[in-house]
């Protein structure tokens, strides 16, 4: 478990970049020298793929770049790709990660180590092309590890180690960071040096690649004499990438001095009352954090980075001796509650200890989750932790009541 | 894949080491209707041997088809020029 009180860490570089969080995820892809890049160029897609085709262009990438008619066979081509060994990437958002969905699961199954930058955008209808998680919410249970960024350090970062947790567990991996918010908002970045990023990532060598020398069979029938035991392998190989996750970000922390785990843990350890969060709405949650310390209130922040797999033991050590925690998310299950909430509640099946839970959702279809509505849900929280009970399990932030009929 | 591997683990993705791992399978079960040759009519052109889909016709005059893999598609029948293949139901034999 990764817990630390910044996000600023260790030796840093001498120079840093201003660029967008698309251009850090596109950078990231060109530093682990991807060797195919196959993307559908139209709306929803964003400028990570542009950058990408200028970088294969003018010659600073060796790539072969594919140019497809939808998501669907974006990601189709990135299977066939990496079934031949070489280093995958794709990326999309919101509609476009909707149409790929069928094959994400077919690029699991097959565990190809594919990488992935997801844009999170909100799902039509209504049509909205701003920011929320609700896409790559979606596709949870496709097999995909699922990291989440806070800012664009972290997007270059978990992207350059996507690429290693890939080939090192032959799972794909989805990096997620918000739409705008990060994709298009220009921050200070420390861009890793090319032959420091060629030791962290070796050449990729896929155990078994399709050549006519050696032939094997990629895709078979699994009949349902043994379709159950490649499910389970599935899943046991996405619990053990919990490992794996802790054990390249160590690397990378040694290496470029930044720390990244499974969760991250902000002001938390006397924390009464703790909130909950997933990407960049983690940085305003610190704000109002340290507002909150400044003031003697013992309130803190965990971060989920890793959302597939489930850090279920270490968000349970983590939040156990928090007596209230409020878990802010950007995503809902319809006729359920959010899905970090429902995630985590079933993490504290069965735990000796357990805070009290409350969910709100928020920041829906771009909508600002403001500094008010991030202490409404600390109010809450606090109360909650006060008085021992919950007055209301799933609350919706910003939510204009009159207009739903909730009030006249 | 055969219920004989089933004590050994599992390559990750279902992945198949073994090439020619398909002749395990006999799909010859999968049939309703059966490919007959008449002898008199096959001229021997090949096309049935190159058109099969599961390599269960021989390069013959006339062409032997191993019933053992033949799922009866019947794109043999459909391609022969000189009406040499027939379909009939598998139950008339």
């Amino acid at each position: 478990m990764s817990c630390r009180s910044d996000n600023n860490g260790g030796r840093g570089r001498k120079v840093k970049k201003f660029i967008t969080g698309n251009e850090a995820a596109a950078i990231g892809a060109k530093l682990a020298r991807v060797k195919v890049i196959s993307a559908y160029p139209i709306t929803p897609q964003t400028v990570i793929v542009e950058k990408l085709s200028e970088f294969v262009a003018n010659g600073e990438l060796d790539a072969e770049y594919m140019k497809v008619e939808s998501e669907h066979s974006a990601l189709s081509a990135c299977i066939g790709a990496a079934a031949t060994g070489v280093r995958t990437y794709t990326a999309t958002s919101s509609q476009g990660l909707m149409l790929m969905s069928e094959i994400m699961f077919v690029a699991s199954g097959l565990r190809l180590p594919i990488v992935m930058t997801n844009v999170n955008r909100s799902l039509s209808a209504p049509l909205s092309i701003w920011c929320d998680q609700q896409d790559s919410i979606a596709v949870r249970d496709s097999g995909w590890i699922q990291l989440y960024c806070e800012n664009n350090q972290e997007i270059i970062d978990s992207t350059i180690q996507a690429f290693r947790i890939a080939e090192e567990t032959l799972l794909p991996v989805m990096v997620c960071f918000d739409g705008y918010i990060l994709s298009h908002t220009t921050e200070p970045v420390d861009i890793p040096e090319q032959d420091e990023v060629d030791k962290f990532l070796p050449p990729y060598k896929y155990p078994y690649p399709l050549d006519p020398e050696h032939p094997v069979t990629i895709g078979a029938v699994g009949v349902p004499d043994f379709y159950e035991e490649f499910r389970y392998m599935l899943q046991e190989a996405v619990l053990e990438s919990r490992g794996k996750i802790l054990e390249v970000g160590q690397a990378f922390s040694k290496q470029f001095g930044r720390e990244h785990g499974l969760i991250e843990c902000y002001r938390s350890d006397d924390a009464e009352v703790l909130l909950l969060t997933m990407g960049s709405l983690s940085g305003s949650v610190k704000e109002m954090v340290d507002e909150y310390r400044d003031h003697g209130e013992r309130i803190g922040l965990v971060k989920v980075r890793a959302f597939r797999p489930f850090p279920a033991k270490e968000l349970v050590k983590a939040l156990s001796n928090a007596k209230a925690v409020a878990i802010l998310e950007k995503d809902f299950s319809p006729g359920s509650t959010g899905a970090l909430f429902s995630d985590l509640s079933g993490a504290f099946a069965n735990a000796k200890k357990s805070p009290l839970l409350l969910n709100f959702i928020c920041g829906l279809g771009g909508r600002d989750v403001s500094v008010i509505q991030i202490r409404e849900a600390a109010k809450a929280a606090m109360e909650a932790a006060k008085t021992g009970e919950v007055k209301e399990t799933v609350r919706w932030l910003g939510l204009r009541e009159t207009m739903v009929g909730l009030k006249l | 894949m055969s219920s004989s591997s089933a004590r050994k683990k599992l390559p990750p993705g279902a992945v198949i080491l073994k090439a020619g791992s398909t002749v395990q399978t006999e799909t010859g079960s999968w049939r309703s209707l059966k490919p007959v040759i008449d002898e008199k009519k096959c001229t021997g052109c090949g096309l049935c041997w190159l058109y099969c889909p599961d390599t269960a016709i021989s390069k013959d005059k006339p062409p032997k088809i191993d019933y053992k893999y033949c799922k009866g598609c019947g794109i043999c029948a459909s391609e022969c020029p000189v009406e040499a293949i027939i379909m009939v139901a598998e139950e008339e034999k």
